[in-house]
C-alpha cells in the first residue's frame, strides 16, 4: 500500500484542546523499497577513508566553489570584482583546495566539549590552589613574573586570535580551511580570557599582585617590543596562508613554545606555582592542535604535483621574512630567565628547544631554515 | 558565573585590547561607512569562560533528543510532505550560517571598538555552530527517514539548483560588498534581527504540528543565540548613525536588505509553512498572520521605528508594500505554485494540495480558490504518470506562463503586473519589482545620490539559471543536475509523494521537453516585440495564467 492511500489513524483530540494530532504515517527509513530508498550517505564528495566522519559530512562543501558543483557562480561581488573566496587572496596555489581535511576533525560537538573542559580545568585549579592556600607560597619574583610577563602574554594570544585567525577565516578558499581557522582564533581568544581572568583571580588572592602591571609591561618594557611588533606585523599581512604561516610555524615555535613550553611549564613548579602551568597547557595544547592543521595544509602545498615548486619557494620567502621577527622577538624576551630565584634553566637552552622544533617543522616541509634563526 | 562575576570577568577583559604602534591595520575589507572611536558598550557582557560551557549544555540538549528521536521511532510521526520540503531548507541554511561566521571580520575591521570585536568574535563561532548542527541534523534525516534521495546530494544539489541559488544571496549577501552594507545592514539588523523569526520560530512550530520535534529542537537551540548577535548589530548601528555622513548609507542599505530578505525568505518560508504541512487546522496561524505578529508588529514597529527618533528615515512604503505582497498579491502562494510547476528541476518531491487544504487556504486567504484551486486540481490530475502525458512543467493544459526571472532576488517575477524591464548594463533585463530594480539600477553602484560609494558590490554571476540550460533536453538536465535516483533512471524529484516504483517518473518520462531561457528570448526580440511580449505578460495572472484579452495599441 502506498504512502498516499495510507488512512492515517489521528488520535481524537479532546474538547477544549486545540493542538495538532500526532499521525501514524510510517515514514522511517526500510518501510519501503524503492529507487535509492538505501542512499543514505553524502554522495557528492569521497570521503578520506571508506567512511566518510562526522566531521566531513558537516564541513565538505557547505562552502560552494566554481571549481567543484557550482552552476551560476557567486552573485554578489566586491568593487573591484572579485567574488565568493578568491584563491588568488593567497600566494600559494593548490591543484585541488578541498584536499585539506582538519586532522584535528573540529565540528560542533568538539569545539564546545574540548573549550569546555579547559575551562573547568582551569577553573578547577584556580579553586583548588586558592583552597590550598597554596598563592600564599609563590616567591616574591616569581609573583612579579607572572603578574607583568604571563599576564603581557594574553595580549599576544588576543592579537592573534581577534585579528588574525578571525579575518584569515574570511579568506579561505575551502570550507575545511576556514572552519579550521575559526576554531583556532576561538582558541586564541579563549586562552587570552582565561590568562587575563587568572590576573584577576590572583589580583584578588595574593597579597601586592598589581593586576594593571601586564598592560604597560606589554605596551611599553623593551623586552615584549619584539613580540607585540610581530604580532602587529602579521595583524597586518592581507594573505591568509602567509599569516597561518607566520603564526603557527614560526611564532609558534620559536616565541610561543619558548616563552610557555620552554619557560612558564618549565620553572613554575619549583617557584611553587602549579596553576600558571595549568592555564598556560590548555593554551599549549591548542596551539598544538593549530600546529597539526597548518603542517597538513602546507605539506599538501609544498607537495602539489603542479605548484609544489612554486609553493615551497614562496614559503622560503616568508620563512625568510617572518623568522629574524621571531628571532628579535625570542631574544628580547631573555631577561625574563634572570628574574627568577630558580635559575634552573638557561635561556639559551630554552632558545635552542624552540629553534630545534622550529627547523624541524621546516624541514619536513622541505623550506629551508633561514639563516640565523 | 554569577552576574556580579560575569560584570567584573567582562570589564577585565577589555584588558587585553591595544593600539598598535608598529603598523596600520590594513583593510581588508571597505567601507564607505565612517566611524568615530565611540565607547559603545556590549550590553550582552560576553566572556568565554561562561559561554562554552552554556553551549556545551546546549548541544547536550539537542544531542540528547537527537537520540531520543531515534530511538523513539519519530519517523513514524514525520509528514512526509513536511520532511520534503527540509530537503531544500537545510540545503540552504548551513551555508548562511556558515557565510555569517566568516562576515564577522568585516564589522571587525570596520568598526573601531574592540569590546565589540570580541561579541562578533563570539558570534563567528555561534555560526560554525549553527552550520555544523544543522548539517549533522540533515544528516540525521537522511538516516532515518524513509526517502533520502535529495538529502544525499544536498550540498551538490544546493549549489546548482535554480532555488539554491535564490538562497545562497541569504549569505553571500552577508560576506561580500561594503563591509557594513553586508555584515551588519544585511545580515544583523534584517536578516537575524527581523527574519529569524520566521525561520527558527515558526518554521520549528510547524516542523512540530508535523511531526518533527528535531527541527525545533535544533533551531531553538541556534535562535537562543541570536539575541547575542542581534545586539552585536544595534550597537553597530547607533554607532554608524552617531556619524551624519552615514544616513544615506543607512538608508539605502535598510532599503535594500528590508526587500531582499522579504523578496527571499518570505518566498521559501512562506512556502514550507503553507504548503509544506497537513496541519489544517483553522485556529492555527497562517504565514500571514505569523507576519503580521513578528514581523511587522515586532520587528518594524518596535525596532525599526524608534530608530526614526535619531532621524533616519525608515523603508515605511517597503514594508507596507511586504505585506501587500503577501495578503493582496498573494506572493507566497505564486511561489509554492512555481516551484511546484518547476518540479522536474527540484532536488525534493512536493504533494499536491488536496480538499483539506483548499478549505484551509479558503478560509486564511479568502478568494484562493478562484486563483489557484483549479491550478493545484490540475497539479494532482498532471502528477499521475500517464502514456504520454507531460510534466505539469510543460503542459499546455496547465493554463500557466513559465514566469521570467527576477535580475536583483532571482525569485521569478510572479506578480506579473509588477514586473519591470530595463537595459541595464547594455542586457535586457527583467525585475520582480520596482524594489529590485532599484537594487540592481541604484544602490549596487560605485555612485549613490551624487555621492561615490567606491566599495559598494556588485550583482555578478549567471543570474537567470535557465541560461544555463536554454535549448537543452529536460532529461538530460536532470540527468547533469544529477538528480537521478541510484537505479540510474528514476528522478529524484516527484510531483507526488507516492514511492510505488511504477508511479515514480523517470527520465524517460521527461524527455523530449526542452529547457528555456525567458531572457535570452526576451533579448532576441526586437525592442518593439519586446514591450509588446511584456505588456502582455504584465496582464496575466494571478495563479500564472497567460493574459487572454487582446493587446491594445499604446
Amino acid at each position: 500500500m502506498s504512502t498516499t492511500e495510507a488512512k492515517p489513524e489521528a488520535t481524537e483530540t479532546p474538547e477544549g484542546r486545540n493542538v495538532p494530532r500526532p499521525v501514524f504515517t510510517d515514514a522511517e527509513a526500510g518501510a519501503k523499497e524503492f529507487p535509492s530508498s538505501t542512499s543514505r550517505k553524502y554522495s557528492y564528495f569521497e570521503p578520506r577513508k571508506r567512511k566518510a566522519s562526522v566531521y566531513e559530512d558537516v564541513t565538505v562543501d557547505v562552502q560552494p566553489d566554481n571549481d567543484r558543483h557550482l552552476l551560476q557562480g557567486w552573485i554578489y561581488a566586491f568593487a573591484d570584482g572579485s567574488s565568493g573566496y578568491p584563491k588568488e587572496w593567497t600566494g600559494l596555489k593548490s591543484s585541488d583546495w578541498h584536499k585539506f581535511l582538519d586532522p584535528n576533525e573540529e565540528w560542533e560537538q568538539t569545539i564546545f566539549r574540548n573549550a569546555s573542559s579547559i575551562v573547568r580545568q582551569v577553573q578547577a585549579s584556580v579553586a583548588n590552589a586558592s583552597a590550598a592556600g597554596s598563592f600564599e607560597t609563590w616567591a616574591k619574583s616569581w609573583t612579579r613574573v607572572v603578574e607583568q610577563h604571563v599576564g603581557a602574554w594574553a595580549h599576544a594570544e588576543h592579537g592573534l586570535g581577534l585579528y588574525v585567525y578571525t579575518p584569515a577565516q574570511r579568506d579561505g578558499p575551502t570550507n575545511m580551511i576556514n572552519n579550521a581557522l575559526s576554531v583556532a582564533a576561538t582558541h586564541k581568544l579563549r586562552f587570552a580570557q582565561d590568562l587575563i581572568l587568572y590576573n584577576l583571580d590572583l589580583t584578588d588572592k595574593v597579597d601586592g599582585f598589581d593586576g594593571q602591571a601586564h598592560m604597560a609591561t606589554w605596551q611599553t618594557d623593551p623586552v615584549w617590543a619584539g613580540v607585540r611588533e610581530m604580532v602587529e606585523n602579521i595583524t597586518a599581512t592581507r594573505d591568509w596562508a602567509e599569516q597561518f604561516f607566520a603564526t603557527a610555524l614560526v611564532f609558534e615555535p620559536l616565541v610561543g613554545e619558548l616563552f610557555r613550553s620552554h619557560f612558564v611549564m618549565q620553572v613554575a613548579a619549583i617557584h611553587g606555582d602549579f596553576v600558571t602551568p595549568t592555564v598556560i597547557g590548555g593554551g599549549e595544547a591548542d596551539a598544538a592542535r593549530e600546529q597539526r592543521g597548518a603542517r597538513h595544509l602546507f605539506e599538501l602545498l609544498v607537495k602539489d604535483e603542479a605548484h609544489g615548486p612554486a609553493n615551497v619557494a614562496l614559503l622560503d620567502e616568508w620563512a625568510a621574512k617572518w623568522a629574524p621577527q621571531a628571532e628579535k622577538a625570542a631574544r628580547l624576551l631573555q631577561p625574563i630567565w634572570s628574574q627568577i630565584p630558580e635559575k634552573t634553566l638557561r635561556f639559551e637552552d630554552s632558545y635552542d628547544r624552540a629553534q630545534a622544533r622550529f627547523s624541524s617543522q621546516l624541514s619536513d616541509l622541505g623550506i629551508s631554515t633561514p639563516e640565523g634563526a | 558565573m554569577s552576574r556580579a562575576s560575569i560584570t567584573k570577568a567582562h570589564e577585565k577583559i577589555q584588558e587585553l585590547s591595544w593600539d598598535p604602534t608598529f603598523v596600520t591595520p590594513v583593510e581588508k575589507y571597505a567601507t564607505d561607512y565612517t566611524f568615530e572611536k565611540a565607547p559603545k558598550k556590549d550590553p550582552l557582557k560576553q566572556v568565554l569562560r561562561s559561554y562554552f560551557p552554556m553551549e556545551e549544555e546546549k548541544d547536550n540538549r539537542v544531542f540528547g533528543a537527537m537520540d531520543g528521536a531515534i530511538r523513539g521511532n519519530m519517523f513514524r510521526q514525520v509528514q512526509e510532505r513536511w520532511m520534503e520540503w527540509q530537503k531544500l531548507f537545510l540545503a540552504i541554511i548551513p551555508f548562511p550560517e556558515i557565510s555569517a561566521a566568516r562576515a564577522m571580520p568585516l564589522a571587525i575591521g570596520a568598526v573601531p571598538n574592540p569590546e565589540l570585536h570580541n561579541g562578533l568574535a563570539i558570534q563567528m563561532i555561534d555560526e560554525v555552530r549553527h552550520s555544523t548542527i544543522q548539517m549533522n541534523l540533515k544528516r540525521l534525516y537522511m538516516n532515518h527517514y524513509i526517502d533520502p534521495a535529495g538529502f544525499d546530494i544536498t550540498e551538490k544539489a544546493f549549489s546548482n539548483c535554480y532555488a539554491g541559488t535564490i538562497g545562497r544571496q541569504f549569505g553571500e549577501g552577508f560576506i561580500t560588498g561594503d563591509a557594513i552594507t553586508a555584515a551588519n545592514m544585511y545580515l544583523t539588523i534584517v536578516a537575524e534581527t527581523a527574519f529569524t523569526n520566521v525561520l527558527f520560530v515558526a518554521m520549528p512550530g510547524e516542523a512540530a504540528a508535523n511531526g518533527d520535534y528535531l527541527l525545533p529542537t535544533v533551531f531553538h537551540s541556534v535562535q537562543s543565540d541570536e539575541s547575542r548577535h542581534i545586539s552585536n548589530g544595534y550597537s553597530i548601528i547607533l554607532m554608524a548613525l552617531a556619524d551624519e555622513r552615514n544616513r544615506e548609507l543607512l538608508e539605502r542599505d535598510l532599503r535594500y536588505a528590508w526587500w531582499n530578505n522579504h523578496a527571499v525568505v518570505d518566498a521559501a518560508i512562506g512556502t514550507f509553512i503553507e504548503y509544506g504541512t497537513k496541519d489544517r487546522r483553522k485556529e492555527r496561524d497562517s504565514y500571514a498572520e505569523m507576519w503580521r505578529k513578528w514581523i511587522y508588529d515586532d520587528y518594524y514597529r518596535s525596532y525599526l521605528l524608534p530608530l526614526e527618533k535619531y532621524g533616519l528615515t525608515i523603508p515605511h512604503d517597503l514594508v507596507e508594500e511586504s505585506w501587500n505582497r503577501i495578503w493582496n498579491k498573494g506572493y507566497v502562494h505564486e511561489t509554492a505554485q512555481f516551484f511546484s510547476t518547476g518540479w522536474p528541476l527540484n532536488f525534493w518531491r512536493i504533494d499536491g494540495m488536496d480538499d483539506t487544504d483548499f478549505e484551509w487556504f479558503e478560509h486564511k486567504y479568502p478568494g484562493w480558490y478562484d486563483k489557484y484551486g483549479v491550478w493545484w486540481e490540475r497539479y494532482t490530475e498532471m502528477s499521475k504518470k500517464a502514456a504520454g502525458g507531460a510534466p505539469i512543467t510543460f503542459n499546455a493544459g496547465a493554463d500557466y506562463e513559465y514566469p521570467h526571472r527576477c535580475w536583483s532576488c532571482m525569485v521569478p517575477c510572479l506578480i506579473r503586473e509588477d514586473t519591470v524591464m530595463d537595459e541595464v548594463d547594455g542586457q535586457v533585463r527583467t525585475y520582480c519589482s520596482e524594489g529590485c530594480h532599484w537594487t540592481d539600477t541604484v544602490a549596487f553602484r560605485p555612485e549613490y545620490q551624487g555621492r561615490a560609494t567606491p566599495s559598494m558590490g556588485r550583482l555578478t554571476g549567471k543570474r537567470e539559471w535557465e541560461t544555463m540550460y536554454d535549448g537543452v533536453d529536460l532529461a538530460e538536465v536532470v540527468e547533469d543536475l544529477g538528480y537521478v535516483r541510484d537505479d540510474g533512471k528514476t528522478t529524484i524529484p516527484q510531483p507526488h509523494l507516492d514511492l510505488d516504483p511504477d508511479k515514480m517518473w523517470t527520465l524517460d518520462d521527461l524527455r523530449g521537453y526542452t529547457v528555456g531561457s525567458p531572457n535570452v528570448a526576451l533579448n532576441g526580440l526586437s525592442p518593439e516585440d519586446r514591450e509588446t511580449a511584456m505588456q502582455k505578460y504584465r496582464r496575466g495572472g494571478p495563479g500564472g495564467r497567460p493574459a487572454r484579452e487582446p493587446i491594445a495599441a499604446d
